[in-house]
């Protein structure tokens, strides 16, 4: 493992980079117009926000490389991002709901960062919650709109829930890069983020008609960078290629 | 002692007089963006926030910047970013406001929605969509005039 700070600096670059790539995928073919600005909105935030946390994790490493260099020059298993943000798109309903349940997770982990003992990282944090926040606004609104919506869009965001509900457990998983965090009082423990993200995903499932799933059973393996799914290679191939083919290239 | 160095308050003069790219109806001090102007020795340091982490007009505020300054015969010169305190639209100015209905853009309330249509003063405006054609923007429309309109979102 390299250096505990910098593991986790790239785990918040890589969550917002990761998700801000597939949010930006809908662009052009969102089903209306106004929601494909949202989402192209949304996708801009995340990677302004990126750019910061990488930049940053670039400068603790202390070898040069930069937020490009760390976005574009490594590979799968260098990604520290959850699992849950490189799941595919698949309709609007299972981006909404895959945002919705980052964005609440994302937005209790930045009110934690803003206390942090390292100063630029609670400076990222109050930058990025203020877009987080509003985010979360909509997403919370969508999700309930559509849950308690038609019986079309109501059945598509409960297999939307049942899709991703397997991947929110990992977002709140503790390991020796988070021990160390809390050690020197830089980052929450993420387990302790659960009890307040369970209250509010409770609260906005009741009102979206939507029922939580039983089992609590959770795919891990992104954070850790041990085991991403297929889908982030082939996102990568993608993301990466044209600085791959045409190293440090610039228009 | 004379010294050819121009008084920061010259330096925000100038800096008033330049646009916001993406809203040219309004100028960089109006939107509250610049946090700081000062001398460190004969080198001038401007402090600039971004209003929002992913925007791109900051790149083209920066160059814009340094090309007013050194338009004016500033040589050494330093911009420095600074994320905290996060920008607010409580920095916008009074007259950044008028402005910006003024070109049609409803200012910030702090309620969470314009006052009213800047075309036609209805108070009578519903939400299209949380965001807008920049990410400091917001779409909605006049229900008695029927324009679509921006709305500067409150942050």
């Amino acid at each position: 493992m390299s250096e505990p700070l910098f593991e986790f600096l790239c785990r918040m670059g890589d969550n917002t980079l990761v998700l801000g790539h597939r949010v930006s995928e809908w662009c052009g073919v969102a089903p209306v117009l106004e929601e494909d600005i949202a989402l192209a909105n949304t996708a801009l935030d995340l990677i302004g926000q990126t750019t910061l946390w990488l930049n940053l994790a670039g400068a603790v490493e202390g070898k040069g490389r930069d937020a490009d260099a760390l976005a574009f020059r490594r590979d799968v298993w260098e990604f520290r991002n959850v699992l849950l943000v490189e799941q595919l798109n698949g309709d609007f309903g299972q981006t909404m709901m895959r945002q919705f349940l980052f964005d609440l997770w994302h937005k209790g982990m930045l009110i934690a960062l803003q206390g942090s003992s390292h100063d630029q990282i609670a400076a990222i944090a109050e930058k990025s919650l203020k877009e987080v926040t509003y985010h979360l606004e909509r997403t919370t609104d969508t999700v309930i709109g559509l849950g308690d919506g038609t019986d079309e869009s109501h059945n598509r965001m409960q297999k939307a829930l049942d899709r991703l509900y397997p991947f929110v457990g990992e977002m709140f998983v503790s390991d020796d890069v988070d021990a160390a965090m809390v050690a020197e009082s830089i980052a929450p423990d993420p387990a302790d983020l659960r009890p307040v993200f369970d209250a509010r995903l409770d609260e906005v499932l009741s009102d979206a008609t939507l029922v939580r799933p039983t089992s609590d059973f959770a795919h891990k393996g992104g954070k850790s960078g041990q085991r991403h799914s297929e889908h982030l290679g082939h996102m990568l191939s993608q993301m990466q290629w044209l600085q791959r083919a045409y190293p440090d290239a610039t228009w | 002692m004379v010294t050819d160095k121009p008084a920061t308050e010259t330096i925000w003069e100038w800096l008033d007089a330049v646009p916001d790219p993406e809203i040219p109806a309004i100028s960089l001090t109006d939107l509250g963006i610049i946090r700081n102007v000062e001398w460190a020795g004969d080198t001038l340091e401007v402090t600039v926030t971004p209003t929002y982490s992913g925007c791109p007009a900051t790149r083209i505020i920066t160059l814009d910047i340094e090309t007013a300054l050194r338009d004016r015969g500033i040589e050494k010169l330093t911009l420095k970013t600074q994320l905290s305190p996060a920008w607010t639209t409580d920095w916008l100015t009074e007259r950044g406001k008028e402005r910006l209905e003024g070109y049609g853009i409803a200012p910030p309330q702090p309620a969470g929605g314009p006052q009213h249509c800047p075309l036609c003063k209805s108070s009578h405006v519903e939400r299209i969509s949380q965001f807008g054609s920049t990410p400091c923007k917001a779409q909605w429309r006049c229900q008695s005039c029927l324009e679509p309109f921006d709305y500067f979102k409150c942050i």
